[in-house]
């Protein structure tokens, strides 16, 4: 079984939702998560953010409809770990 | 999910999308604006009809309530248009910074919910405020009897009301909120003031 562990997001947000509600948000999406979330550049209407959210089996599809949810738009990913778990009988 | 999480959970996300597009302070406002309107209009016409040849109750109930529910009926059709067209406006904008489609997304919400909410609490002010006003007129026709005509009990309670906006209005601003209360009352005096100057013959 392949589990994602840890992604680094490039995410485009407008200034509401804020940063804390966005990130709450994103570490509402399953049991434990954990999202560390860094304001990047604040424009006039938006904030580039950089998001790494990490847990022991990210749901990619529930990050992605959580962003999508919140206004976010996602524009790359930038850091991905995944890791091979062993299987049990 | 219970009933009252049911609702909670409503409350919040109401909440939430009057936040994110900053309408928060719009729906105070609107809130205070027509509910001062309909406070002032039932000063009003119950002023008018003290003035005027002694009316039946049953007449002046249907009077105020019909302009009541006129109020409200305003306040929700004139709100819901014009913050639909402001959210509209507003998600557009947002949308040429962000690049991308937002329709799907929180702000795509607020542009059907937002205005629904701020209708709503344009609409009901003045009918809430109104139908307090003629609660003693309601008593009244039911058979309570009170130590003071009806009619100027009703104005009384316009008058509590309108001065409770006005502490309302300075709790917010951070003013006095004696000086606010004053302030929204003495209008509500020159209304009455007005009416007796016209009318009053």
């Amino acid at each position: 079984m392949v589990c994602i562990q840890r992604i680094v997001l490039d995410v485009l947000k407008p200034h509401h939702p804020s940063a804390l509600e966005f990130a709450e948000a994103l570490a509402g999406v399953g049991s434990d998560y954990h999202v560390r979330l860094t304001v990047m550049e604040i424009d006039a209407n938006t904030e580039t953010l950089q998001i790494e959210v990490s847990a022991p089996a990210i749901n990619f599809e529930r990050v992605q409809a959580a962003i999508t949810a919140m206004s976010g738009s996602l524009h790359s990913i930038d850091e991905v770990e995944v890791r091979s778990l062993p299987e049990h009988d | 999910m219970t009933n009252r999480s049911h609702l909670s959970q409503l409350l919040l996300d109401a909440g939430f999308l009057l936040r994110i597009t900053r309408s928060q302070g719009i729906a105070r406002r609107y809130f205070v604006v027509n509910g001062f309107d309909g406070a002032l209009t039932m000063l009003g016409l119950l002023m008018g009809f003290v003035v005027s040849k002694p009316t039946d109750l049953a007449v002046v109930i249907s009077v105020c309530m019909g302009a009541a529910i006129a109020l409200g009926v305003s306040g929700v059709s004139s709100a819901y248009v014009s913050e639909s067209a402001e959210r509209k406006h507003s998600l557009a904008q947002l949308e040429d910074a962000m690049i991308s489609d937002l329709s799907a997304g929180a702000h795509g919400k607020a542009v059907f919910w937002v205005p629904v909410l701020i209708a709503l609490i344009n609409g009901c002010a003045p009918l809430l405020i109104s139908a307090l006003i003629v609660v003693p007129l309601w008593l009244a026709y039911a058979g309570v009897l009170f130590p003071l005509s009806s009619l100027y009990l009703a104005m009384l309670v316009a008058m509590v009301l309108i001065f409770l906006l006005g502490v309302y209005l300075g709790r917010i601003s951070g003013i006095s909120w004696l000086r606010s209360g004053i302030q929204t009352l003495l209008s509500a005096a020159l209304t009455v003031a007005l009416i007796y100057l016209f009318a009053g013959y």
